[in-house]
């Protein structure tokens, strides 16, 4: 179903994209040291797929999602939606731009604006960059509501009159109201109750078949990123340490990190015996990440070279790529 | 000494609110026995947290435990005075809660406010329980604990603020870990660390631990027995296997169900339709009819009652009661 020939079907590549935010440690520093949240990240989206980024926190899922829709603005690299680097557009171009890509964050409470209702909160895109008004935009609204699940009746309540579930359907229903052709979804279901959770995750599917959405799911869940996702990407310490179809990282992940991370997801099972690995230690800071990989601290299957020298992405064949030295053929 | 250390039954809860009374636990009957974790798992409301709060009488205002009774090590809680109930609270039952950086002191070092802790039930020295904090520390798996006596909570990660919390709870030797969430707010690969330490913790010590919970991955994997709470209500209750495996009531088919797993890729997940109720109104019948699939009319007439369908296995549904239709 994913067709990897040409650029045509290709809707975002992101290319070596870095974020760094300085810090100023006291009056005295002469050389702040950077948190490198994003540290050179590559990777493409094909039309009406779904790529899942998995990682815990501090990984740098989040700030990746919101350089990618420019929210803030990346250190270095480039972010090309439909072959055009969108780093380089200025303010009018990127507004209009915007129209293209959205976001669902991960807090419904926090991401409505709680003086709004309904109304206001879902046309806002809507009288922003269209010329909908009174009778004809109300009813794009309602389209939405309905279309997520909601009623007419909702109109005219406040976020806070919500449930959980129903404030994310709200924030789906902004979302898709510019008929946007990617949609960032940053952890869009950590807030809510399984049962809610199931039912979001039939809505966001059923969206992307009648709209022929693609998206970008970003999330700590493991479970929730495999179900949703065509290809998981794994991030560690602003970096992607694996990339590939969602049945290959369940049935054969290959990176150390990756590996942890399966095994440390609970499974609501308790047949499954697993050869729990358990990490030592935690996340090493991103402001002075350890030399070489940054996951040979921790690295059950660390080698001498891991300390010494990063390792690249590599493919390993069929589009599984893996930064891990163990991986790397002879020179 | 016998093997039950904790036994509640009929326990009601009630909040008053300007809204109304909210009905926050309803008859909950469960035991817990020595050296064994017991998972309480539901969603958001369902009472679990309220559960455990009352058998330390900690239920915050408005709420207030209206009938009911509750047996630890033999003794009665909800009769005891309030100066007997602070002998048990931090040193015969411990609690943890699910971020480790809001039950922590900032203005004092970790090793003070566990020291704080043992001097406070057992009369010792300075030097005896400063002693103590620093075996805790290496219990619970911290390194270099008299570096990390030394630290103040904000500068330790989540995972080892937790650590210290747990040594906290185990400074005085309590038989019984209350555990309110204690992974949900950290990362998976810590989430794995804590629960292992849980485990080795029940296994050497011999620790009981009521285990609050949402995650059914984190009961299958920790829990022994459980019970499963639906507004306020326990629907299901037995060993962690049987739960699972031969799962009778149709909400704990419906949360199972609806949790993704490897393979469900592509599917639409059978979801629960409709949504918990508030647990303003009185339910006359079984609280969950409105969104099950099987429901009959018995159900919205009379609540079901808990019915042993397996060995420990109870189930409180109209569809096992015998002699009923099924």
């Amino acid at each position: 179903m994913i067709s990897q020939s040409g650029s045509g079907n290709l809707l975002l590549e992101v290319r070596g994209l870095t974020k760094y935010f300085t810090q100023r440690r006291g009056l005295f520093s002469l050389r702040a040291q950077p948190v490198r949240a994003v540290d050179g990240v590559s990777l493409k989206v094909q039309r009406r797929e779904t790529l899942g980024v998995v990682g815990e926190s501090g990984c740098g899922k989040t700030t990746l999602g919101r350089c990618i829709l420019r929210l803030i603005e990346p250190t270095s690299g480039e972010v090309l939606f439909e072959g055009i680097n969108i780093l380089t557009l200025g303010s009018t171009e990127m507004r209009r731009h915007w129209r293209n890509m959205q976001m669902v964050f991960q807090n419904p409470f926090s991401s409505l604006n709680p003086r709004l209702n309904v109304l206001r909160l879902v046309s806002e895109p809507l009288r922003t960059h269209t010329d909908l008004r009174a009778d004809a935009l109300s009813a794009r609204v309602v389209e939405l509501l309905e279309r997520v699940g909601l009623k007419r009746e909702h109109l005219f309540r406040y976020p806070h009159e919500f449930s959980g579930g129903q404030c994310q359907r709200i924030a789906v229903a902004r979302a898709l109201a510019l008929n946007p052709k990617l949609l960032i979804l940053d952890e869009p279901t950590s807030a809510v109750d399984v049962s809610v959770q199931a039912q979001i995750l039939n809505l966001l599917q059923e969206l992307q078949r009648e709209f022929n959405l693609t998206y970008l799911f970003i999330s700590h869940n493991l479970s929730v990123v495999q179900h949703i996702s065509e290809r998981i990407a794994v991030m560690y310490l602003g970096k992607v340490v694996e990339l590939s179809k969602s049945e290959t990282i369940f049935g054969g992940a290959l990176h150390p990190y990756t590996e942890a991370l399966l095994s440390s997801t609970p499974i609501p099972d308790p047949d499954v015996k697993k050869e729990r690995i358990i990490l030592e230690g935690g996340v090493p800071s991103p402001i002075n990440p350890p030399p070489g990989c940054r996951f040979h601290p921790r690295c059950p299957r660390v080698m001498p070279l891991c300390s010494k020298a990063e390792p690249v992405l590599i493919d390993v064949g069929n589009g599984h790529l893996v930064a891990c030295h163990r991986y790397e053929g002879p020179a | 000494m016998s093997e039950l250390l904790v036994s509640v039954e009929n326990l009601h809860i009630r909040f008053r609110t300007y809204a109304g009374q909210v009905h926050a636990v309803n008859g909950v009957n469960l035991d817990i026995r020595r050296g064994e974790v017991f998972g309480l798992v539901g969603e958001t409301g369902c009472g679990k947290t309220v559960t455990g709060l009352s058998l330390l009488r900690l239920v915050p205002h408005p709420g207030e435990i209206v009938a009911g009774r509750i047996t630890f090590d033999g003794q009665d809680i909800l009769s005891l005075s309030e100066q007997e109930m602070r002998d048990i609270r931090g040193a015969r039952i411990a609690m943890i809660f699910q971020d480790p950086a809001a039950s922590l002191n900032p203005v004092f070092s970790v090793g003070e406010q566990i020291e704080m802790v043992i001097r406070q039930h057992q009369a010792v020295t300075r030097r005896v329980a400063r002693q103590r904090t620093l075996e805790m520390l290496e219990t619970v798996g911290l390194p270099d604990p008299p570096q990390i006596a030394r630290t103040y909570p904000h500068e330790l990660s989540g995972g080892m603020q937790q650590r210290v919390m747990i040594a906290l709870a185990l400074a005085s030797n309590a038989s019984l870990l209350i555990a309110d969430e204690p992974t949900t707010a950290l990362d998976v690969t810590i989430q794995a660390q804590i629960l292992t330490l849980l485990t080795q913790l029940k296994e050497s010590r011999g620790l009981s631990i009521l285990l609050v919970t949402h995650n059914m991955g984190v009961v299958a994997g920790t829990c022994d027995r459980v019970a499963v709470l639906y507004v306020g209500h326990v629907v299901e209750r037995g060993r962690t296997r049987d739960i699972f495996k031969e799962m009778k009531h149709p909400y704990t088919q419906g949360l199972l169900a609806a949790i993704p797993k490897p393979g469900s890729h592509g599917k639409p997940l059978p979801a629960i339709s409709g949504s918990v109720p508030s647990g303003l109104d009185v339910i006359p019948g079984c609280p969950f009819e409105p969104r099950c699939s099987y429901a009959m009319q018995v159900c919205r007439q009379s609540p079901p009652p808990l019915v042993c369908v397996g060995r420990e296995h109870y189930v409180a549904c109209h569809l096992f009661v015998k002699g009923g239709s099924k």
